[in-house]
């Protein structure tokens, strides 16, 4: 076998049971392609004792046939979910040192069934952030270039490591968490499949929270089959959630084989965003072009609400992350600015814990939230996202499914947008959507820019039908034919 | 109190009304916390009965307690207000370190209980009707420590999180007795229902108490609360004081600003925590974490069908059947097992005797001693031996009392207290002619008078008598005798 690393989860899956590779060997493969790729700085915590031993035990029970579904597959944990044991850090100062007796229902399914942590991926802090750079650990690097050229590209964000890692090949799957597109625009920009599934499908119990009613956790991988056999893994009813979703979970894995045949797809009119570059724009016509060749029929629809979207998502979100975040006051853990008097310590320890963005998002979501205030942004907001989720009531009655491309531009350089909080913002345009009316959407990469670089689409379905979703998603992948991959140029020779 | 005819309280430009309102917070009585799984019981070493959740920790959830919801529907049936099957739950955003989240969970604009209301007893045995605005659930907060260190604060969150029911009156009362009276009626309901155990020793009941002062007819004054007021006599205290502090002010031609205030029992005073413009912005919203809570008609009906028989009922019920006096029933249905000592005793004897047994000799006993009537070392059928002694004349009242207090102190009833001690009643007419010889011969003088026409002295002779007698004389029976050798 030429590089263990090359291998989908769903090949490695085959292997290991036919046992022509055995855990071990997948395992050090992926830890030694981590070693290798430190200049990503897509890792906050690598984990490789952690993952021997768990390989070990894959090993044990491959060896017995007491196979479990992920056994023995590396897995990238966005560095937001607690793992009990293992540094979890929200990429933020404040939460440096934080290591939680406590492991996320999420990453506890995932051990459950077999998978192998090799590590705690970067993120923005707090999740807060598209591109990656307000992670108190520094940006992480895209493994995708500009053609003809070296100029540092962010891999998205917030679940920018996590997505990176995947590229890169450095795991063969990873978790995410999208609140306002967190999972499907980093998947866009590295040209790799993410899928955040229903509000509720997943637990958020054990997820560092950044807005409750919009977080969702969800899974990167190389292809759609992979994301369906993860996302499998990770869903289901939590009774530590109470906003969890009791209801069975399908086989996401055999859905992505069925076809879009007969199926009716929604292209939204209002996602012809001004500024748009004309090849986003083309590769969204393409995208309904393959899927009418394998026998779908695309409809235009109408989400008459979607200009309201972001602003209504940037009132909610920071609202909720405002009083989500008090928690981290330097008292019981984290960074504490010791100060004689009470008031002074909470500020200096918030003010020294806490980046530009997630204070940033504290002021607006605090200012939303004030008496005198609330009804004209917090409640406003909150009654745009009750007629954003109608929009989609209304469309959905008429499709089922709906095509967007996932974000407004490819990858951009570190730095570029970082200093214009909205031209930043401006990056969620078409993913916030899914996560205010709390609807599944994939991102999966359809082609290539002319500069070389990623693009996606993604597939928006009705809730709880994330089956639609992939077999959409699948549908598409088989058409793009999407087998580009970035030089491995972060390699230390 | 003198100056404070008919409610009022007198100053010097007149008469002015109190108008007091009463937040009640009490603690639901539940294993567990409100959102947490966490031990909901009193006591314990600081932090041993705190979970991550209570604590605020990273990504840690709350999840509803059944039973708080359960305990919550109880209570507000028992107030007679309408369960809202709909409520939601609100995060009330302050930053101090006995509260781990940064905020508390509580419900804001939709309760779980909606009006409702309370009868008091007052002390001339009528009653009033107290509106009850509403009743909803929130969490405790922990406890902050600032003695244990010359520097530092401690914080105990064995509280954090344990389920309260903040009761919220209408501004109703008038009067300090009222609110006293109001306290204690709402104390009894929540105690029948089991719902709150009413220490308010303990914290499990305290009060948050709204004062304003006005002219008779004239509008609302401006409030202040005063704020976590632990006892019902300090829930007195303290609106007669705030009242006279607020009519003092308004007299001086100043103005009241509505602020929150404590009360200083040592000092008798009360005096501001913080005003209006200290006051924390809350930014309440709808905690995300949590779906609104929707109950059935079916589970509001399944408690429903649990309740007990609640004070109201109990005491139109002992008025009813017992022919008590409304005093006596308020007092003997105050507490449900004074109620059902009572009922014990009462069953086949005659009922108001039983009362007044138990509201005498035993409720004075028991204060004595400090305890409770659990824990009375006589029991009900022991107190109706003692009743059934005095009814087929085997003691006298007298004799009685002094059987009940060695009852009392060793535990043992009435017929072997009677048996050991030789105090069974002399009813025996031959021994007590003798007796009565004996008196009548030492008094010849006041015999004379007697027979002279001052017939009160028939209470001496019987007093004479009964001393002669060592009080075990059956007074039926001497009276009757020392009539017929006087007048015969």
């Amino acid at each position: 076998m030429s590089d263990l690393t090359d291998l989908t989860l769903v090949e490695a899956q085959a292997a290991l049971r036919r046992r022509a590779v055995s855990a071990h060997e997948l395992v050090e493969a992926h830890l030694r392609a981590i070693q290798d790729a430190n200049v990503l700085n897509c890792f906050i915590t690598e984990t490789p004792l952690h993952a021997r031993n768990q390989a070990k035990e894959a090993d044990r029970r491959l060896a017995h046939g007491e196979a479990r579904p992920l056994e023995g597959i590396p897995l990238a944990i966005k560095d937001l979910f607690c793992t009990k044991g293992v540094g979890t850090t929200a990429a933020s100062e404040i939460l440096r040192d934080f290591t939680p007796p406590y492991e996320s229902t999420v990453t506890t399914r995932l051990w459950a069934a077999g998978g192998v942590l090799v590590g705690k991926t970067n993120l923005d802090e707090f999740a807060m952030g598209s591109s990656n750079e307000t992670s108190a650990l520094g940006p992480v690097l895209n493994p995708w270039r500009r053609q003809g050229s070296d100029a540092r590209l962010t891999p998205g964000g917030s679940s920018g490591g996590s997505a990176a890692a995947i590229a890169a090949r450095l795991a063969l799957g990873a978790t995410g968490t999208d609140t306002g597109g967190s999972i499907r625009q980093p998947a866009a920009f590295t040209g790799t499949v993410g899928i955040k599934p229903t509000y509720g499908r997943c637990s958020r119990f054990g997820i560092i929270a950044f807005a409750s009613s919009l977080d969702q956790a969800g899974v990167f991988a190389r292809n759609v089959e992979d994301a369906a056999v993860l996302l499998r893994e990770i869903s289901g009813f939590d009774p530590a959630d109470s906003t969890s979703a009791d209801r069975p979970v399908p086989d996401f894995q055999a859905a992505t084989k069925r076809g879009v045949k007969g199926m009716r797809i929604g292209i939204p009119k209002e996602y012809r965003v001004p500024g748009m570059p004309g090849e986003i724009d083309a590769l969204w016509t393409q995208g309904a072009k393959w899927l009418e060749a394998q026998g779908a029929t695309c409809v235009e629809v109408s989400l008459p609400h979607t200009k309201y979207a972001l602003p209504a998502y940037y009132v909610i979100a920071p609202a909720e992350a405002s009083s989500n975040l008090a928690r981290y006051d330097g008292v019981r853990y984290g960074l504490r600015i010791p100060e004689t008097d009470l008031i002074d310590q909470y500020e200096k320890s918030r003010a020294a814990g806490f980046g530009k963005e997630v204070r940033r998002r504290i002021m607006i979501g605090t200012y939303a939230l004030s008496a005198g205030y609330y009804d004209a942004y917090y409640l406003k907001a909150q009654k745009v996202r009750a007629l954003i989720a109608r929009d989609f009531d209304l469309a959905f009655a008429k499709v089922d499914a709906i095509l967007t491309p996932t974000a407004p531009s490819a990858a951009f350089g570190l730095g570029e947008k970082s200093a214009d909080p909205i031209a930043m913002y401006l990056n969620d345009v078409f993913t916030v959507t899914g996560n205010l009316a709390g609807i599944p959407g994939i991102s999966v990469p359809a082609g290539l820019s002319a500069e070389g670089l990623p693009l996606g689409l993604q597939v928006l379905g009705k809730a709880f039908d994330e089956e639609t979703v992939f077999r959409v998603g699948r549908a598409i992948e088989e058409a793009a034919a999407f087998n580009s991959r970035p030089a491995a140029w972060w390699r230390t020779p | 109190m003198s100056d404070r005819a008919s409610g009022l309280i007198k100053g010097e430009t007149g008469d002015w009304e109190m108008v007091i309102g009463l937040e009640v917070h009490a603690q639901v009585v539940s294993q567990a916390k409100l959102f947490s799984g966490a031990s909901a019981t009193y006591g314990g070493d600081p932090n041993a009965k705190v979970s991550l959740i209570d604590a605020g920790f990273p990504g840690m959830l709350p999840s509803i307690n059944r039973v708080c919801v359960e305990q919550a529907v109880r209570t507000g049936l028992g107030l007679r207000a309408r369960i809202n099957l709909t409520s939601v739950f609100d995060r009330k955003n302050y930053f101090y370190p006995d509260l781990p989240a940064g905020y508390q969970i509580s419900q804001y604009k939709q309760p779980i209980v909606g009006e409702g209301e309370v009868e008091i007893d007052l002390p001339d045995g009528s009653t009033r009707r107290i509106g009850i605005e509403r009743l909803h659930l929130e969490q405790d907060a922990g406890k902050s420590l600032h003695d244990q260190h010359p520097r530092f604060s401690y914080v105990d969150l064995n509280r954090a999180g344990v389920a309260l029911m903040e009761i919220v009156s209408k501004p109703d009362l008038r009067t300090p007795e009222e609110a006293g009276a109001y306290v204690r009626k709402l104390r009894s309901i929540l105690r029948y229902l089991g719902t709150c155990d009413g220490n308010m020793e303990e914290g499990s009941l305290r009060a948050d108490v709204n004062v304003s002062v006005r002219k008779p007819g004239a509008p609302l004054g401006t409030r202040c609360e005063i704020k976590n007021v632990n006892s019902v006599r300090f829930v007195m205290q303290a609106i007669e004081i705030e009242a006279r502090r607020q009519i003092r002010v308004l007299e001086e031609g100043g103005k009241i600003d509505q602020e929150t205030r404590l009360y200083d029992p040592n000092k008798g005073e009360t005096r501001a925590m913080r005003s209006k413009e200290e006051a924390h912005d809350y930014r309440y919203f709808p905690d995300p974490d949590l779906l609104p809570l929707v109950l059935s008609e079916d589970f509001v009906g399944a408690i429903r069908a649990t309740l007990p028989e609640l004070p109201d009922d109990k005491k139109a019920r002992f008025i009813r059947d017992y022919g008590l006096p409304a005093y006596d029933a308020m007092v003997l249905v105050a507490e449900k097992e004074t109620a059902a000592y009572y009922e014990a005793v009462a069953q086949g004897r005659d009922p108001k005797t039983a009362a007044n047994w138990v509201m005498g000799d035993l409720f004075g006993l028991l204060n004595k001693a400090g305890r409770d009537i659990a824990e009375s070392p006589v029991s009900p059928a022991a107190l109706g031996g003692l009743l059934d002694l005095i009814a087929d004349g085997t003691l006298s009242g007298r004799l009685a009392k002094d059987v009940f207090a060695l009852m009392f102190e060793s535990g043992k009833d009435a017929a072997a207290i009677v048996e050991d001690k030789g105090l069974k009643q002399v009813s025996d007419t031959g021994a007590l002619e003798a007796a009565i010889s004996d008196v009548l011969a030492k008094e010849t003088a006041k015999v004379a008078e007697y027979k002279a026409g001052k017939v009160k002295l028939l209470g001496y002779f019987m007093g004479q008598v009964m001393k002669a007698t060592g009080g075990k004389a059956n007074p039926g029976v001497v009276q009757e005798l020392l009539k017929k050798r006087l007048e015969g």
